[in-house]
């Protein structure tokens, strides 16, 4: 049954006249519909490039950023970087103090500040979200998160560092709470709000008492917005100059604890990136490598435990 | 209100009288008088708004959790009221089950899901817990399921399946009257049929309380009915007599899809 080629084509092309007439092509309107499809094609393409454009702008100067770091910062990694401490200008050293200073202060800033906002968030988010109390610490917390760090720094020297007459890491690292304690806050009462109400219901109508169906299943169910949260504030804090200025200081030696001046990676990199000296430079884009790589690192852990949160509870 | 003189009636497990309830300024619940039969499935029925699950929150105390929430009037639970027992409002859920139209695992283990509630009341050895999580799966047909995975997290199930764990969760602390929101409203019909078949089982040893829109499921499933319009009880009798020759017009019309 061979059909003859023009036939095949006359069948193909009534099709074709049928299909596009239940299409409505052909009809009088069709004409004005097209003319405004291809209008509605030629804004979404303008618009498309406009935002392509945006996004290759942006893009473009976190990579140079990038770049320069890893590239600069890279070449001057080595093993003294770790093992030695801060030297003197044209010397040979590297950044341990500074390293093991700036770990010391995160931690403990992390330590005090991150239970502070998981419990303030906890209040605000379970506890009468509505009341006055929780408004108002809404409000002042939402001042405190953005404020600018240089102004924590400064109220941390006026309360802690000019009562005690002393620079120290301590004062440093209650200048780092001060700053994830807000961060922590709003994330943990944000992840709060978004749990069902009915989550906490079905806890309640089993009989459980409050305090449990918070620990058991709102805070359970929140748990990696909540643990995101305080890395995110981590990281924060680990390239913060600004607040360790005029608290912790800086120091060139080693130093187990934090009484007295404590060196960082920000300051140093500030105070090295600014001298003259060849070296001292050399070791701030080796500090700032290192900066970016462990924000990098703890925005990518961040990243993952969000991710396999959201697997599980598909 | 039907003639139930003729049959022997069943023992009053909840009695609602004169039943007020206002969220803030707005009157949901008005002048509501009602006898829930023990050992019985009882539907509330009635359009969206009527306040049926409204009243079905009055029976735990759930509307305590909103402020601007507040009932008047009686509810006795054996003779007892509710709203001003001086008992810990938990004692009064922990009588009393409750399960939502959405299924609402908790985000832990099966397992732990449904020793939640358990522990909060019994201090059982680890033999008798997982005695007692058997038990309650296997009453809501799902423990041939799940018996492998008790550790996987409940939000790993299915739909129609967390809502039976949701069952299960409510029997495993074993209340005397179980209130149903609406369970099937958001599974498909096969799972839909596990849960009708379920609460036939279930009012072997519980009361059971089914708010539902599904005319054929309050048919269905269900002894007695109660039809529900703008905060009122407009009618409440054994389904049959409701569905078949209802004493209210209202009812009638609702019920044969003549509504508004």
């Amino acid at each position: 049954m061979n059909i003859a080629p023009e036939t095949a084509a006359g069948v193909r092309r009534s099709a074709f006249s049928i299909l596009a007439a239940a299409l409505g092509f052909g009809h009088p309107e069709f004409a004005a519909r097209a003319r405004r499809f291809a209008r509605r094609r030629y804004a979404n393409m303008i618009a498309l490039s406009l935002s392509f454009a945006a996004m290759l702008f942006g893009v473009f100067w976190l990579l140079w950023i990038l770049w320069e770091t890893l590239a600069i910062g890279f070449g001057s990694l080595n093993l003294a970087l770790f093992t030695e401490n801060t030297p003197p200008p044209n010397d040979m050293g590297g950044l341990a103090n500074a390293i093991y200073g700036s770990f010391l202060m995160a931690a403990l800033a992390a330590f005090v500040g991150a239970p502070v906002g998981v419990l303030s968030g906890i209040y605000l988010a379970e506890y009468n979200p509505r009341g006055w109390l929780a408004v108002t610490v809404r409000f002042v917390n939402d001042l405190l998160l953005s404020a600018p760090s240089i102004v924590i720094g400064l109220f941390v020297y006026a309360v802690i560092v000019i009562r005690f007459r002393q620079f120290s890491g301590w004062a440093g690292a209650a200048a780092l709470a001060l700053i994830v304690i807000p961060i922590v806050i709003r994330t943990t009462e944000n992840m709060l709000a978004l749990i069902p109400s009915s989550l906490r219901e079905a806890a309640y109508a089993l009989g459980a008492p409050k305090w449990k169906v918070i620990v058991k299943v709102t805070l359970n169910a929140a748990r990696a917005g909540v643990l995101t949260g305080i890395l995110l504030a981590v990281a924060r804090i680990s390239g913060e100059t600004a607040p360790l200025l005029f608290t912790a200081l800086n120091n060139q030696f080693w130093k187990s604890g934090l009484s007295g001046p404590t060196a960082s990676l920000p300051v140093t990199i500030f105070q090295y990136a600014m001298s003259p000296y060849e070296n001292w430079q050399q070791l701030a884009w080796a500090g700032v490598f290192l900066i970016t790589l462990a924000v990098l690192g703890l925005n990518i852990l961040a990243r993952l435990i969000s991710a396999t949160r959201n697997g599980s509870s598909s | 209100m039907t003639d139930t003189t003729t049959r022997a009636a069943p023992a009053v497990k909840m009695a609602v009288r004169a039943l007020n309830f206002y969220y803030g300024k707005f009157q949901a619940l008005k002048n509501i008088h009602l006898d829930i039969p023990a050992n019985r499935v009882t539907a509330f029925i009635g359009p969206s708004g009527c306040g049926k699950s409204t009243l079905l929150r009055t029976f735990n105390r759930m509307f305590e959790l909103y402020p601007e929430q507040r009932a008047e009037g009686q509810i006795l639970l054996d003779g007892e009221d509710l709203l001003t027992s001086r008992q810990d409002v938990a004692l009064i859920r922990a009588r009393i089950g409750m399960v939502f139209q959405k299924p609402t695992p908790f985000p832990m283990s099966i397992f732990d899901n449904i020793t939640f509630g358990v522990k909060l009341f019994e201090s059982l050895s680890r033999l008798d817990l997982e005695e007692r999580v058997e038990w309650a799966l296997k009453k809501a047909a799902l423990w041939d399921e799940v018996k492998d995975k008790l550790s996987q997290s409940g939000a790993s199930l299915s739909g129609g399946q967390q809502q039976r764990l949701c069952i299960a969760r409510g029997i495993a602390i074993k209340p005397e009257l179980l209130l149903l929101d609406e369970p099937c409203s958001a599974l498909d019909p096969i799972s839909t049929a596990r849960i009708e078949e379920l609460i036939a089982e279930l009012k072997k040893d519980y009361t059971v309380i089914i708010v539902t829109h599904n005319m054929q499921q309050a048919a269905r499933c269900s002894d007695y009915t109660a039809y529900m319009y703008l905060g009122d009880l407009v009618e409440f009798g054994e389904t049959e007599q409701m569905f078949f020759k209802p004493g209210r017009r209202e009812t009638e019309d609702y019920i044969t899809g003549r509504f508004g």
